[in-house]
């Protein structure tokens, strides 16, 4: 357990984030500002301003810029951290898979955002699903206390040898970047102890072993490489596991690649990711209060996806409701066919019903999860719903 | 150390051959030259582009110091990412030597693409420098115009035809734009005059902030020359004044070498009929018809060297 107990403090999201970050002190950050991740890069420039951390703040002059320079940081020996929402993931886009591929383990909070067009600051998760592919471990929060512990584990799990990837720690903009809430935070030495020194792999700076990064491959090896990030992937699921249990000991506060809540007896389950995950809980516990036996469950770790995890929870029930922030237009949500993917080798499947919610910001309520859990029950749902859309 | 042929056959060689550029590519000629400007260690980037496809084809690598490349319009932000990390761990005492850090990109990757990458990493004052190696068009895609391409130029999205001269619109004077970055080196360099360009290179790499040199280099397919003929162009395009040399510090502007000897008329300014006729990719301006277009190349050429005279104040 950890040596002093902090006292609770009140703090929003970014404010969190950034809180986390000046407790690892790294060595270097360079960053955009876009809303709502702004905070966090505001709260940082100060510490930077007031020598609180060491770190070589850089201003860059776009967010591709930011993500080049991150990259090139990492890959020269430098623990490196950025903050990026919306179009600013957007317009990293580029790099995104590049960061994966040279295997700099760097760190990214995003501040998820809806994308444009048309243009809308407020959340869903339109910006890290287009982000899907490239290579990143993907973290979710669902509260001001997970978007900190998530910026805490999260450079365990990047830096581990066996991994060696970049990770987003996502948190829900102004749900979450915004909402203050009551936090506790975990003690500084305790912190620096748990992340551990930075030890780079190959690094530029090593200039007496010189090492050529970000090379040209032809096709056998650069299938080879890709491979190789997939058994990275695969790797990142074990180091989570360990990392989510060593928090715990530090902390007390338990997490897992996948969170559940009241899944062990219930029958009817509903997935959903983010700051929604407690909305859900609390229609959870009204619905089980009239005597409906419903759980929930949320992919902590979105990227390498849970499969394992995800047939588990659902193995059994009569229905599983998919909850997506954003959809693929023509197509579902991007959680829906994953877990129904997960659910194939089960020997009986239960019914899967897709949920399309809170895209743009949308509001998002009890009342529209449990009359969403409802039409499950009754078997009234179709195969993909747009709940709470007002025009 | 003196720049003497002499002194600089004796240095380590950074840029190993072997590589897979073209034969006559007037890239790792302008880059050797650049490496020689400095003996700390050192770490290179590339944009992508031609020498670096050619330089880094997995698993072998030309290259005897650290390497990295991250993509097409973000050079300088890489190389401002090293360099930012070098700065971090310096400050921290995990670092002890003094190091440079220097970015080697085509004209597409500065001019276009990686403008605002480049315009930023300036802005900010890293302790770097950045080489365009200007051979006046996409050249690893197939001789595509860029805005480093000049008027009347035949390439492959510029064509010359029954009614286009080529590419129309003159170049865009990106030496310039750096100098209005107020960045404490700028120079303009040809490989012909290893000298001149060992020189600058040793100021940049000292100058104690950001850097920017711009490096005429010929290309023989681009520009339709033999491969043989690589250094000759690169000295032509100084002689006659397409290319003028000359470097920019602290805000103050001077000439160099050939381009010097042309304005105290010491040496002769060669029309610009002698580029042309020297490189296929102008062969059409011969016909009579694109004629005023020669005449216009002739009349940009004299105004933009009119206006670098006054700027040095020679």
């Amino acid at each position: 357990m950890a040596k002093k107990k902090l006292e609770d403090i009140a703090i929003n999201g970014d404010g969190a984030v950034a809180y986390a970050w000046k407790q690892i002190d790294p060595d270097v950050c360079a960053a955009y500002p876009i809303t709502p991740q702004t905070i966090i890069v505001e709260d940082f420039s100060k510490f930077v301003a007031n020598g609180e951390v060491k770190t070589e703040y850089v201003c860059v002059e776009s967010e591709h810029s930011a993500l080049t320079l991150c990259a090139a940081s990492c890959s020269a020996g430098a623990r490196t951290f950025t903050a990026t929402a919306s179009q600013g993931l957007a317009y990293m886009w580029e790099m995104l898979p590049i960061t994966s591929s040279m295997r700099v383990p760097l760190v990214m909070a995003v501040a998820n955002r809806a994308v444009s067009g048309p243009i809308n600051i407020n959340n869903d998760h339109g910006d890290a699903m287009a982000a899907r592919d490239t290579g990143w471990i993907q973290m979710f929060a669902d509260n001001v206390q997970s978007s900190y512990d998530n910026a805490i584990m999260a450079p365990r799990i990047a830096e581990h040898p066996d991994v060696q990837l970049p990770i987003i720690t996502n948190l829900d903009g102004f749900i979450l970047t915004h909402a203050v809430e009551r936090m506790t935070p975990v003690d500084t030495d305790d912190v620096k102890k748990f992340v551990g020194e930075f030890e780079p792999v190959c690094p530029l700076l090593d200039y007496k072993h010189p090492t050529s990064h970000g090379m040209l491959d032809g096709p056998d090896f650069y299938y080879a490489h890709k491979h190789q990030q997939v058994e990275a992937m695969d790797k990142a699921l074990e180091v989570a596991e360990q990392v989510f249990k060593e928090f715990k000991k530090l902390t007390g506060r338990e997490y897992h690649l996948v969170d559940e809540y009241r899944c062990e007896d219930a029958e009817y389950i509903a997935i959903i990711l983010g700051s929604s995950y407690g909305t859900m809980q609390e229609t959870v516990d009204r619905m089980r209060d009239a005597g409906i036996k419903v759980g929930a469950a949320m992919p902590h770790i979105y990227r390498p996806w849970p499969e394992k995890e995800i047939a588990r929870i659902i193995k059994g029930k009569k229905a599983v409701a998919i909850f997506d922030k954003h959809v693929s237009l023509g197509a579902y949500g991007p959680l829906y066919p994953e877990v129904v993917a997960a659910a194939t080798d089960l020997e009986e499947m239960p019914k899967m019903y897709n949920f399309i919610y809170g895209i743009g910001g949308a509001d998002t309520s009890v009342s529209i999860l449990k009359g969403a859990m409802e039409s499950v029950i009754k078997g009234s749902a179709d195969k993909i719903n747009y709940v709470g859309m007002k025009l | 150390m003196t720049t003497s042929l002499k002194s600089l056959n004796q240095l380590p060689v950074k840029l190993t051959s072997g590589h897979r550029l073209c034969a006559g590519c007037g890239e790792p000629i302008l880059a050797k030259q650049i490496l020689m400007g400095t003996q700390r260690p050192l770490v290179v980037s590339l944009s992508t582009g031609c020498f670096e496809v050619s330089t880094t084809v997995y698993p072998y690598t030309s290259w005897n110091v650290p390497l990295i490349h991250t993509a097409f319009g973000n050079g300088a932000a890489t190389c401002a990412g090293v360099e930012a990390a070098y700065q971090s761990l310096k400050r921290q005492g995990k670092i002890k030597e003094e190091m440079n850090f220097v970015n080697f990109a085509g004209d597409g990757a500065t001019y276009d693409i990686g403008l605002q990458a480049l315009s930023g990493a300036m802005e900010r004052g890293h302790q770097m420098l950045y080489v365009c190696l200007n051979n006046e068009a996409y050249m690893n895609t197939g001789i595509q115009r860029s805005s480093a391409t000049n008027m009347g130029t035949d390439t492959t999205t510029s064509p010359a035809g029954s009614v286009s001269s080529g590419k129309q619109g003159y170049s865009k004077d990106l030496t310039a734009i750096m100098v209005a970055h107020n960045i404490p080196y700028v120079a303009q360099v040809s490989p012909h005059n290893w000298r001149d360009t060992v020189e600058k290179a040793k100021k940049g790499f000292d100058c104690g902030g950001a850097a920017f040199i711009n490096a005429i280099t010929p290309c023989p397919r681009g520009w339709r020359t033999a491969p043989s003929m690589t250094v000759d162009m690169a000295k032509l395009a100084v002689e006659t004044c397409v290319w003028p040399l000359y470097e920019v510090v602290d805000g103050k502007y001077a000439l160099t070498a050939e381009s010097l000897k042309i304005a105290d008329g010491k040496a002769e300014k060669k029309p610009v009929t002698d580029w042309i006729n020297a490189q296929g990719r102008y062969r059409h301006l011969k016909e009579e018809r694109w004629a005023p277009v020669v005449e216009k190349m002739q009349a940009n050429i004299d105004s933009r060297w009119e206006k670098l005279i006054r700027l040095t104040e020679h």
